[in-house]
């Protein structure tokens, strides 16, 4: 396979609406061909990011780059990219047929080739039989689908979908993430995919990239950026963690909770203050003795694969542990985990000089 | 609300429509079958019927109708668009309702003032060298005053059903590759076809009877079925005749109303 190329850059981009500041220089490189998820608290400007690329606004400053062509400037209409709006924006005058296929009749398509390619689309969401329906007459999650209807008919170079599945139910969220997923693979079209729900992030995307107050915070692989995260907003708007200040004894040894414990961290400062991430599921529940920590089982919560529990060390730290069975004695617990599971953050490290580090010491641990 | 403060809400609704429109209406056909000597008689519609003047009339009416609606329509739909992108909104709409609130009577008088021989219209003519024409009591002048009275009541509904399209919508059909002038005619233009529709409604009806201008602005030249009435019912006062001519005017008013009624079915309902 050839090295993927970059089918769209954003370059320093801000964004102000009268004093409130947006979006402060972002920059953003897509790959042609893959997944991307955008993943960020409501207002953190993901919505914006879109607007922009799509072209609907301008940034204040800044470039827009697509095939290493400027379109800062380009109108909406001339981009080679489509939107599934956050609020589905379909026409009320058109019924689902006419919605579908108004990109296609802009292009001029012949008829027969229009009337596959829609009710292929519909086919793809379905929504087949629904052709005749006004769109006043379609429920929530029916409206949301045939706005993805709506913009995958084009096949566009980029897609831009902003929360496009947040109206449907588990199931229904499902399908359609296999059907996109899969869409997407065999076209070959770059997905650019707006979400609040970080598990459909992990398991849909490439890659991901977390916002925050108009910053990008990181950006990596599912994966990276799940057992890597920058700093305590990522470690904690991903996934559920266990957070504590520690301080960095030297590389490889951290202390927190007053002990010392192993790591696979390095790079920093000796006796740099930092953060300690520990996931909950990397967490193994033994007898007090064989435990690095020793806990008391403050509540269990059955989570239908797990049990979620919370405890509390004697020094009033709170833990929280996912474990595949429930606890019997709940006084004196040990708690494990493997030096691989810690994960160290600096305060205010940025998301190069963090790679950086990370690449470096990387290939050391193992 | 009770069933029975429900019941008597609508018994006035209902008493209001029969005092004052299924009474009226019904007296006029009564006495549309009524002759100058108070016997029961279809000559009036004989009458009607086979005069060439009559039907003339009814065409011209309709023709007259047609062109005031029409100028209406093409001054009002951009202008309301523009409204509509406007930074003060409601001032704008504030001054365009302002004139309606002025008496029929007073604008047409002023109107002749304008138009008249020695009148600013003139003057300017006159100015640039090729005045004074006659402007009153000209077709022209007779629909450029109708409209001009009647744009009011075409903006607004225009207005209204283009403020409620929302932005997003524009900005999805551009995000589809639509550029301005397709997203007008495929997506501004149909979800505006309702405010289009009772705008027509408004001021075609009301164009059709029109009697007070056509007389001041038109003159004598322009003989609609509004001036029929008034001419039946004021000079010749044959009123079984006017009020033939009125059950024709009626008769008309709900084929329009039929013509221009929203066909769509589950579609743009406000
Ligand atoms: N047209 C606008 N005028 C003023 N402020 C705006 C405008 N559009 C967005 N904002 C502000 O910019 C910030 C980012 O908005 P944006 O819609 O990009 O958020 P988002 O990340 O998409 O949020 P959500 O997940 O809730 O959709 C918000 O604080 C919002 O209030
Ligand atoms: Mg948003």
């Amino acid at each position: 396979m050839q090295s993927p190329e970059t089918i769209l850059e954003l370059q320093h981009i801000y964004k102000s609406f009268d004093d409130f500041v947006a979006l402060d220089n972002i920059n953003i490189k897509l790959d042609q061909g893959k997944f991307y998820s955008f993943l960020g608290p409501s207002g953190s400007g993901k919505t914006t990011v879109l607007r922009i690329v799509a072209g609907l606004i301008l940034a204040d400053r800044g470039k827009v780059l697509f095939d290493g062509q400027d379109i800062s400037k380009l109108p909406a209409e001339k981009r080679k990219v489509n939107t599934v709006f956050q609020n589905y924006a379909l026409f009320p005058h058109l019924n689902v047929f006419d919605n579908v296929a108004f990109g296609l009749r802009l292009k001029r398509m012949p008829q027969d080739e229009l009337q596959e390619r829609v009710m292929q689309a519909l086919k793809t969401i379905q929504l087949n039989g629904y052709e005749d329906r006004m769109i006043s007459e379609l429920s929530g999650g029916q409206q949301q689908r045939v706005a993805i209807a709506r913009a995958i008919v084009n096949e566009p170079r980029l897609l831009l979908l902003d929360e496009s599945l947040s109206a449907l139910d588990q199931k229904l969220r499902q399908q359609m993430q296999y059907e996109l997923r899969s869409l997407q693979q065999r076209l070959g079209i770059t997905f650019l995919f707006v979400t609040h729900d970080q598990e459909e992030a992990l398991a849909m995307s490439d890659e991901i990239i977390v916002m925050n107050e108009g910053r990008i915070q990181q950006s990596g692989t599912p994966v990276d950026i799940y057992d890597e995260p920058i700093n305590h907003f990522v470690a904690n708007f991903i996934g559920e963690s266990n957070i504590v200040p520690g301080t960095m004894i030297r590389d490889y040894e951290v202390e927190f909770v007053g002990k010392r414990f192993e790591c696979a961290d390095a790079g920093m400062r000796d006796h740099e203050p930092v953060e300690v991430v520990l996931r909950p599921e990397d967490i193994t529940v033994t007898t007090p003795n064989q435990g690095k920590l020793v806990v008391s089982v403050d509540s269990q919560l059955f989570r239908g694969d797990h049990f979620e529990i919370t405890s509390h060390d004697e020094d009033g730290n709170e833990w929280l542990i996912h474990a595949t069975n429930s606890i019997e004695d709940r006084d004196k617990v040990g708690l494990s985990f493997s030096p691989n599971a810690l994960h160290v953050m600096r305060f205010g490290e940025k998301e190069a000089d963090f790679d950086r580090r990370l690449s470096e010491y990387e290939g050391d641990e193992s | 609300m009770t069933r029975t403060s429900r019941l008597s809400y609508f018994s006035l609704y209902l008493l209001w429509i029969l005092f004052f429109v299924i009474t009226p209406v019904a007296l006029i056909v009564y006495q549309s079958f009524f002759n100058l000597n108070h016997q029961f008689t279809l000559q009036n519609y004989r009458d009607y019927l086979s005069s060439s003047v009559y039907l003339r009339m009814t065409l011209n009416s309709f023709i007259f109708a047609f062109l005031i609606t029409l100028l209406t329509l093409l001054i009002s739909y951009p202008a309301a668009y523009y409204l509509t992108r406007l930074k003060h909104r409601q001032l704008w709409i504030l001054l365009i309702i302002l004139p309606t609130w002025i008496n029929l009577l007073l604008k047409a008088y002023a109107f002749i003032g304008i138009f008249s021989q020695a009148g600013s219209v003139n003057h300017f003519l006159t100015f640039i060298g090729i005045g004074p024409q006659q402007i009153l009591f000209t077709n022209m002048s007779f629909v450029l005053v109708a409209a001009y009275i009647q744009i009011p009541f075409m903006i607004l509904p225009i207005y209204n059903s283009l403020v409620d399209i929302d932005p997003a919508i524009i900005n999805a059909s551009h995000d589809l590759g639509a550029n301005n002038v397709q997203t007008l005619w495929r997506v501004i233009i149909p979800m505006s076809a309702n405010g289009v529709r009772s705008g027509v409604q408004s001021v075609f009806i009301p164009s059709l009877s029109l009697f007070m201008i056509t007389r001041l602005i038109g003159g004598n030249r322009v003989i609609t079925l509004g001036t029929a009435i008034e001419e039946h019912f004021l000079t010749t006062m044959n009123w079984g005749m006017g009020s033939t001519i009125g059950v024709v005017l009626i008769i008309i008013m709900f084929i329009t109303m039929m013509l221009t009624a929203s066909r769509r079915k589950g579609g743009v309902k406000r």
